[in-house]
């Protein structure tokens, strides 16, 4: 099916089920903890054997030698994998570092040996026997002092790098008010809880993996390319997944070092990244440093933004796109936003959780707080006085929706806003108490997606896709998209995921998930729906509801529709271009009351509330969860989330969970999330919008801004610990 | 992890025969800490003699009129006792700060005194440490040391001592009860049990080795008012960027002790003395010769700062 006029009305409309606040039909698996997660999945394949990573010692140089002799002595060892052993490897398209290192050493912990043992304890045991010399090499590890060598990337994703309208410099100069600041953001760590694992097992020259991934066709695709082998020779499965948030976009080395133990060892081999691995091993949100200028007249409106960023990678790699937001979020007539990309030898960058926006908005957002300072305006009112309903670099396009403002308002309103003191002012006890807000903002995309239905005698409705649910809920949604199509019950819809085997469907990242994926088996369900009024011999306005399909007089059991045999649908929904014609975004306003201890600058958030726009919510109790756990991520990344780089031996130190800290439950008291209610005919017949990412965007920023407001200190560097405060607060001894 | 060999023993003569009769041997008790390191390969015991059911589970009133805490005891046993509540509240407040409910479930009070330090340096074994590799150099010193050492520290070692327990015990005036293979015993007060890192960081406690810790005792109540404020990046479940523990009296008088700044928690009794003047007197006195990088240079506002707060809440 395609999808190239604005959607008019349909059987999503009806709302009885999709809409609805829903229960995860997976959530009895997981938490009764039968859900099997990749590296539980012992009943696949029998006799598997187990691998440990060994990861580079270095970030930069090469391997001298290496010596496997104690290793291949020690007890249990079957096999060994190295770069020297495992024939020729290309590197996936979507990899910039090698999965598999050596001679050359690209990165810190890159692997550059699998030990493949008997058991768990004996492959780690023997791992540590690789007995490695290294000539070490001269390698780049800090942003700041790299920026000098920045260059100008190539488009990513679409993604010009610069972008200029108006007369920036000249706005700027003339502007009666102007920001000129500088942010940094650090680098992040996905920190999800499962870790990278898969096990892998061949038959003849046909290789299964199981897995944890969020892209399955992207993912076989690298697999065959960097063994070699066809693509119709791999089956991925990976039904369910620990989280991801962008870590698991790509294949990771667990999933090569597991295909080429297994054909080493000539049986099924097991193997996941241990914590300290993750960290340095796999991909990370780069840190970024970024320069934000506005300029704006006496009564607030904005006449001048620029924003640049800089950022670093491997070489080949690309840059994170801070810069995003700010060709789309504020009218102004002039404007400039451009990105610069050193090479480091960190380990890769790569996206995380609304990449770009997320540490775009980290600093954007405290500009715009501290513009509306100068200006004497409310940072509501000038958030406020500042939207556009047209693309501010193309006026000739407008959003396809745009309802910012009524979020900030809508907000400002719940939260008590107009309570909020002036800096340093309001106090609790000795907590000095702050308010902050940001807008949020994340584009929303649409991907090809498709899927199988089948209908049986019984009257049940199975979907088939290779979708993923990377614990956002796409079990649940899928399923009520398929019963309000077929117009039955929840109960009477399965769904199998994850498995390559399957349609290919969208994928989970970008938060093009949700909306993508449920419109791909709209479009399968439409099918099925003719199969069954032909079927039937029904008119083709047939309605489908109650387990039953009526036209005129008749009304017949779904199920009769299958009475000789299982009726099986397929579609893929494709999208013409209504994503050029307007633009597709989603809208959020992030508030955030924080205390800041005035004796020790330790912050901590009291309540946070979200308001959001972004189309159709399909599971409103699911949707809450992915903003409320973005809301989480958000408070990390402001207050304690950082990876802390050794710039001499180019490294993240704090390489496990005790050392990069994400909040607890002691962190986050009180949330509260606010959806609008929309219907975004220009998304796809669900009408839906992407709300994963937007619920991260911009709530550092919130944050940050309400320290300031609590405190009158203001931090431009992310995170926002409590040294940082500690010079600046009031003298109180 | 290496290979290693596993036994329980019943009596305390058996733990430390064992050991003794055992080369390359280590006491497990709760093992919260030991085996994380074991299968880092930052410990690689080839014989674990396991303590943890030794009968050195209770709490006891001395005759002093103090406590006797047998080395056993469970974290979270001791921060519930009624009497510790009651008269030590202070270590019930350190206990209940530190790690997690599972983890004090596991986690007894020998245990919780050895636990090693926190420097992410020491758990990467690609990365140089005379802690963990004698003679390798120290990796936190020029590098990432935000957490690190403020006093005490030497040129071969920044790192901190991570225990919330022993900040109080070192306020409480605890002593630690060993016994011997030869069935010595002896009684260390805690001010002298931790060794400063000198030239030989890997070297922490005056134990011997095979030195059985069997309890630590508390002397009588000092009354006061009790307060343990751990400074932290996040609200829960992190080691102290500096913890503050203070027994502060009426009249202004009081003890200090201070977690996250040094190899041992840290307390200096002159120091104390300028309680009634106020923080910033105490704080001077206590991290005299303080050196710092210019990551943790935050640490000395920071305890000055914190025990001001201990001490205005203290006065109510
Ligand atoms: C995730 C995490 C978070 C934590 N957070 C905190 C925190 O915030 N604050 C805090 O203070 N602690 C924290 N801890 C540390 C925790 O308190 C210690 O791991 C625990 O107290 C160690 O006790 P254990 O009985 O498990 O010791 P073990 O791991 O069994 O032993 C530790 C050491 O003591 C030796 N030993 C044990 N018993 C004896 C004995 N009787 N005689 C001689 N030697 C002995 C062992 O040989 C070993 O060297 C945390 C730990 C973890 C894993
Ligand atoms: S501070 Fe001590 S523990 Fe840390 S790296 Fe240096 S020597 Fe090792």
């Amino acid at each position: 099916m395609k999808f190239d006029t604005p959607a008019t009305s349909n059987p999503i409309d009806q709302m009885k089920i999709v809409g609805k606040p829903t229960n995860r039909i997976d959530g009895p698996l997981k938490t009764t903890g039968t859900a099997p997660y990749a590296y539980e999945r012992h009943d696949v394949a029998a006799n598997q054997a187990y691998g440990y990573v060994v990861g580079s010692a270095i970030a930069k140089g090469r391997i001298a030698s290496m010596n496997l002799d104690e290793a291949r002595a020690a007890p249990g060892v079957i096999a060994i994998v190295t770069a020297d052993n495992a024939g020729k490897l290309a590197k996936g398209n979507f990899n910039t570092a090698k999965l598999l290192g050596g001679p050359d050493i690209e990165h810190y912990h890159q692997a550059i040996a699998l030990v493949v043992a008997d058991s768990f304890e004996q492959a780690r045991a023997a791992a540590s026997l690789v007995r490695v010399e290294y000539a070490r090499g001269k390698g780049a590890y800090d942003l700041a002092a790299a920026i000098d060598t920045a260059i100008k990337p190539q488009a990513s994703f679409g993604t010009e790098p610069d972008s200029a309208v108006g007369n920036f410099a000249a706005a700027f100069a003339a502007a009666p008010v102007q920001l000129d600041a500088r942010y940094t953001t650090p680098d992040h760590s996905h920190a999800m809880m499962e870790p990278h694992a898969t096990i892998a097992a061949w038959e003849g020259d046909k290789l299964t993996v199981w897995t944890s991934n969020q892209m399955i066709a992207w993912s076989v695709g690298d697999m065959a390319k960097t063994l070699g082998i066809p693509k119709e020779n791999i089956r991925f499965d990976s039904p369910y997944i620990g989280g991801g948030f962008g870590g698991k976009l790509f294949n990771r080395a667990d999933v090569l070092l597991a295909a080429l133990g297994a054909k080493a060892a000539k049986r099924p081999v097991k193997v996941a990244l241990p914590r300290p691995l993750m960290i340095n091993n796999t991909t990370h949100r780069p840190a970024t440093i970024q320069r934000i200028r506005l300029g704006a007249t006496a009564d607030g409106k904005l006449t001048a933004i620029g924003h640049e960023s800089w950022s670093g990678d491997l070489p080949g790699g690309g840059p994170e796109t801070a810069v995003a937001q700010t060709r789309l979020l504020y009218a102004g007539e002039n404007r400039m936003t451009a990105m610069r990309l050193a090479v480091l030898d960190l380990p890769e960058g790569n996206a995380m959780r609304a990449p770009g926006e997320a540490p775009g908005l980290m600093a954007l957002e405290i500009a715009v707080d501290e513009l509306a300072e100068k200006l004497g305006i409310d940072p509501v009112a000038l958030r406020v006085l500042n939207d556009t309903q047209v693309d501010p670099e193309k006026p000739s396009r407008s959003f396809s929706q745009r309802q910012l403002n009524k979020c900030l308002e809508t907000g400002a309103d719940k939260f008590g806003w107009s309570k909020r003191a002036k800096p340093g002012v309001a106090r609790d006890g000795r907590w000095l108490v702050g308010m902050g807000v940001a807008a949020a903002f994340r584009n929303n995309l649409n991907a090809p997606s498709a899927a199988r239905v089948r209908l049986a005698k019984s009257g049940v409705v199975t979907v088939e896709t290779d979708m993923t649910d990377i614990g956002t809920g796409t079990y649940t949604i899928i399923a009520q998209t398929a019963a309000e199509m077929m117009g039955v019950p929840l109960d009477k819809v399965v769904v199998k995921l994850g498995d390559s085997a399957f349609p290919v469907s969208a994928g989970s990242g970008g938060q093009w998930g949700a909306n993508s994926s449920t419109a791909g088996v709209y479009a399968a369900c439409v099918k099925l729906r003719e199969a069954v009024v032909q079927k039937l011999g029904l008119a083709s306005d047939a309605v489908f509801a109650d387990g039953k399909v009526k036209a005129g007089r008749r009304s017949v059991a779904l199920g009769d529709a299958a009475a000789d045999g299982e009726l099986v649908a397929e579609d893929r929904m494709e999208y013409g271009d209504l994503a050029e014609k307007s633009q597709q975004s989603t809208f959020g306003a992030h508030f955030v009351e924080v205390g800041v201890d005035a004796m020790t600058g330790e912050i901590r958030v009291r309540r946070m509330l979200a308001v959001c726009a972004a189309g159709r919510i399909l599971n409103p109790k699911a949707a809450r969860s992915q903003v409320i756990g973005a809301m989480t991520m958000g408070a990390g990344a402001a207050l304690m989330e950082e990876l802390a780089v050794d710039k001499r031996f180019g490294f993240f130190v704090n390489h496990d969970l005790a050392g990069y800290e994400v909040p607890v439950h002691a962190d986050i008291p009180h949330q509260d999330v606010i959806f609008l209610d929309e219907a975004d005919p220009t998304t796809s017949p669900m009408k839906a919008k992407g709300v994963g990412e937007l619920g991260i965007c911009g709530v550092a920023a919130a944050v940050a801004n309400a320290v300031y407001n609590a405190t009158g200190v203001r931090v431009r560097n992310y995170p926002i610990t409590l040294d940082k405060l500690l010079g600046k607060l009031p003298d109180m001894v | 992890m290496k290979s290693f060999t596993y036994e329980r023993v019943d009596s305390a003569a058996a733990a430390t025969a064992a050991f003794a009769r055992t080369p390359g041997a280590r006491f497990i008790a709760g093992g919260t800490n030991l085996l994380d390191l074991m299968k880092l390969e930052i410990e690689t015991p080839s014989h674990l003699v396991d303590v943890s059911r030794l009968a050195l589970d209770k709490i006891e009133a001395t005759a002093e009129g103090g406590l006797r805490i047998g080395a056993m005891v469970r974290n979270t046993d001791l921060a519930s006792d009624a009497r510790v509540r009651r008269d030590y509240g202070l270590l019930t407040r350190a206990l209940v700060a530190g790690a997690s409910g599972q983890l004090r479930n596991k986690a007894t009070t020998a245990g919780n005194l050895l636990q090693r330090t926190r420097c992410p340096y020491f758990y990467d074994t690609n990365q140089p440490c005379n802690k963990r590799q004698p003679g390798s150099g120290c990796a936190a010193i020029g590098g990432f040391n935000r957490l690190h050492a403020v006093v005490g520290a030497s040129d071969a070692c920044i790192a901190t001592h991570p225990s919330d327990m022993a900040v109080a015990m070192r306020a409480l005036d605890a002593t630690i009860e060993t016994v011997d293979a030869a069935g010595k015993v002896r009684a260390i007060p805690i001010a002298d049990f931790y060794r400063a890192p000198g030239k030989t960081p890997h070297l922490e406690t005056v134990l011997a080795p095979g030195e059985l810790i069997t309890a630590v005792t508390l002397p009588k109540p000092v009354g006061g008012t009790h307060i343990y404020h751990k400074v932290r990046d996040r609200a829960s479940y992190a080691f102290a960027l500096i913890a503050v523990g203070a027994i502060v009296q009426r009249d202004g008088t009081g003890r200090v002790a201070l977690g996250g700044v040094g190899y041992k928690p840290w307390r200096v009794e002159a120091a104390e003395a300028a309680l009634p003047r106020g923080a910033k007197a105490v704080a001077d006195g206590l991290l005299a010769g303080a050196k710092t990088t210019h990551e943790n240079a935050y640490k000395l506002p920071l305890v000055e700062r914190t025990l001001a707060g201990v001490v205005a809440q203290a006065k109510g």
